[in-house]
């Protein structure tokens, strides 16, 4: 995926030390080498609200908590098939993370579609954390090559296979993109900006509905008409 | 008589070819704008995803480790039968899908709204969907089945004949721009757009129109199929390409359906078919001969009817 003028391409342990966070830049292509472990609603709040114990040493193990449920079964065996594995959307565990990052000393969070800046500025960069992206949110089978092995599943009776924390060893799995820095700026912020300097010629001549809803007017006493 | 085993078993080698290969009229769209793009950002990521379909091809894995919410349209000719009946059709296909669940695998999404209840096997209450269509003459099935993805994507307003075109162009932007930031639609995508019928029928359109044709096709009225490209044209000049990054690969195509609606009024909906967008289909006849193809082939003159009585329009003679 190498091109000359494309992206710079990083290999990053999934335990890291400051100075490997320290030199990534907003929009670097990182590929990950470690343990890395999957954590969602279920398992923030069953290790948070409902405080059981974690089960596993963290961030000893694990630095790195992947926002997905995989494409996996557990075979009668109890062996595990994991296919493909997808990022979800990380804004719905804004609720936890603060938390989340404090008491497992999580140093990169991986997920599709980030945080806000506020989210980086205020307990990422405190916590010294990093978001990463999934990349195009689709590229399930390319990360699931990474999978050198499924270690273990924990809280699946709990939880269900989806909800479950899942520990996947990886070798060069990726792409992932960096989407906040040290600074707490965001990616998707900066490109957002960029791309609304353009809308307002984009939306020239079209025509706002007759028919107005909530969340285009706050005042609850408007009448939507 | 079609045999009740053979349909279940298309059905799941359906639910696997869904799940790993990436239909080629959807692949030949994303090559061309991979070709156009030059943002930066946006052309790495559809690089990326175009070596994510070969390697799904090549591993035999799932594309995408969502699997969405897998559903299934089924079409009958007019003389088609069923061993077993409609009734043993649905076990079959709800049976399939389970079985490919755990085969392939697929991830378990389907999840009870309430209590959360996981099967594990994406079947469960009103899952998997199953929706009919009908064509005159045939005794064939047509199984087609769709994974679309997406939480985010999809959206419905009611318009009214006053908004006009350039209402509805707002709308569509509006989604667009509301479900391209960061990516979240999993852009560059097929967009379906349902105007008319009433609430339920418009949303049941526009999905239809996104996941039941192909990049490509165009409608069969001519001003529609105008402005099926003008809106792809529109949606790529918004500035936004792959995951919400700089760049001008936001739509792959755009389809248009429409059904009569109330007279005072103009229904809206727009759906996102994304960057995974799965479908299979399979003919199945009672002597058991099975034909694969991607191209659902929904939407032909007898779907889009006008009139009372059906007469097969001059020149498409040739048996549906
Ligand atoms: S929207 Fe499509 S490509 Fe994106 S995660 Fe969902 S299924 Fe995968």
């Amino acid at each position: 995926m190498a091109n000359a003028k494309g992206p710079r391409e990083i290999r990053l342990s999934t335990t890291p030390d400051a100075d490997a966070l320290a030199q990534l830049r907003l929009g670097d292509i990182v590929y990950l080498d470690g343990l890395m472990y999957t954590a969602r609603e279920g398992v923030y709040i069953r290790a948070l609200e409902d405080k059981a114990n974690i089960p596993l040493d963290l961030p000893g193990q694990s630095a790195a908590n992947f926002h997905c449920s995989p494409a996996a079964r557990i075979n009668p065996d109890g062996s595990f098939e994991m296919g493909a594995i997808t990022a979800t959307a990380s804004f719905r565990f804004a609720k936890w993370l603060p938390e989340w990052l404090a008491k497992t000393g999580t140093k990169l969070v991986i997920g599709k579609g980030g945080m806000s800046s506020k989210d980086y500025k205020s307990y990422f960069v405190p916590n010294g954390a990093i978001y990463l992206s999934t990349v195009g949110y689709g590229t399930g089978a390319l990360l699931g090559r990474g999978i050198e092995r499924v270690e273990s599943v924990h809280w699946q009776e709990e939880l269900g296979l989806a909800q479950a924390m899942w520990l996947i060893r990886c070798r060069k799995m990726g792409p992932f993109i960096v989407a906040s820095d040290g600074d707490g700026n965001c990616l998707f912020e900066r490109e957002n900006e960029r791309i609304s300097r353009n809308l307002a010629e984009v939306y020239e001549g079209t025509r706002p509905a007759t028919l107005k809803r909530f969340g285009e007017t706050d005042d609850k006493s408007d009448e939507l008409i | 008589m079609i045999a009740i085993d053979l349909i279940q078993s298309t059905a799941e080698t359906l639910m696997d070819k869904a799940a790993i290969e990436i239909p080629d009229d959807y692949l030949a769209g994303l090559k061309a704008a991979a070709a156009a793009e030059d943002g930066d950002l946006s052309s790495f990521v559809l690089q990326a995803m175009l070596e994510n379909y070969e390697a799904a091809k090549e591993d035999r894995r799932a594309m995408c480790g969502d699997t969405g919410t897998p559903r299934w349209y089924v079409k009958m000719g007019n003389e088609t039968v069923i061993e077993g009946g409609p009734v043993a059709l649905e076990a079959a296909l709800r049976r399939a899908t389970a079985n490919a669940t755990n085969g392939v695998p697929l991830r378990p999404n389907r999840v009870h709204p309430l209590w959360r209840t996981d099967h594990d096997n994406n079947v469960g209450i009103g899952a998997p969907e199953i929706e009919y269509g009908y064509e005159p003459g045939g005794e064939w099935i047509d199984l087609i089945t769709v994974h679309k993805g997406g939480l985010f994507g999809t959206d419905y307003r009611m318009l009214f004949p006053s908004d006009g075109i350039q209402g509805i162009k707002r709308f569509f932007l509006d989604s667009l721009v509301a479900f391209g930031k960061r990516g979240l639609a999993c852009q560059p995508a097929i967009i379906g757009i349902g105007l008319g019928g009433c609430k339920d029928t418009c949303m049941v359109l526009g999905k239809r129109a996104a996941c039941l044709r192909t990049v490509g096709d165009r409608n069969s009225d001519p001003r529609i199929a105008a402005m099926e490209e003008e809106f792809t044209q529109l949606g790529n000049s918004i500035g936004m390409g792959a995951m919400g990054f700089v760049g001008k690969s936001m739509v792959i195509d755009t389809h248009i359906e429409v059904g009569y609606c109330h007279t005072g009024g103009m229904q809206m909906s727009v759906h996102a078919f994304c960057l995974s967008s799965r479908r299979a289909v399979a003919r199945v006849f009672p002597d058991g001969r099975v034909e694969y193809r991607t191209d659902p082939d929904w939407f032909t003159d007898y779907q889009r009817r006008e009139t009372v009585e059906w007469q097969m329009p001059k020149g498409h003679e040739k048996s549906a």
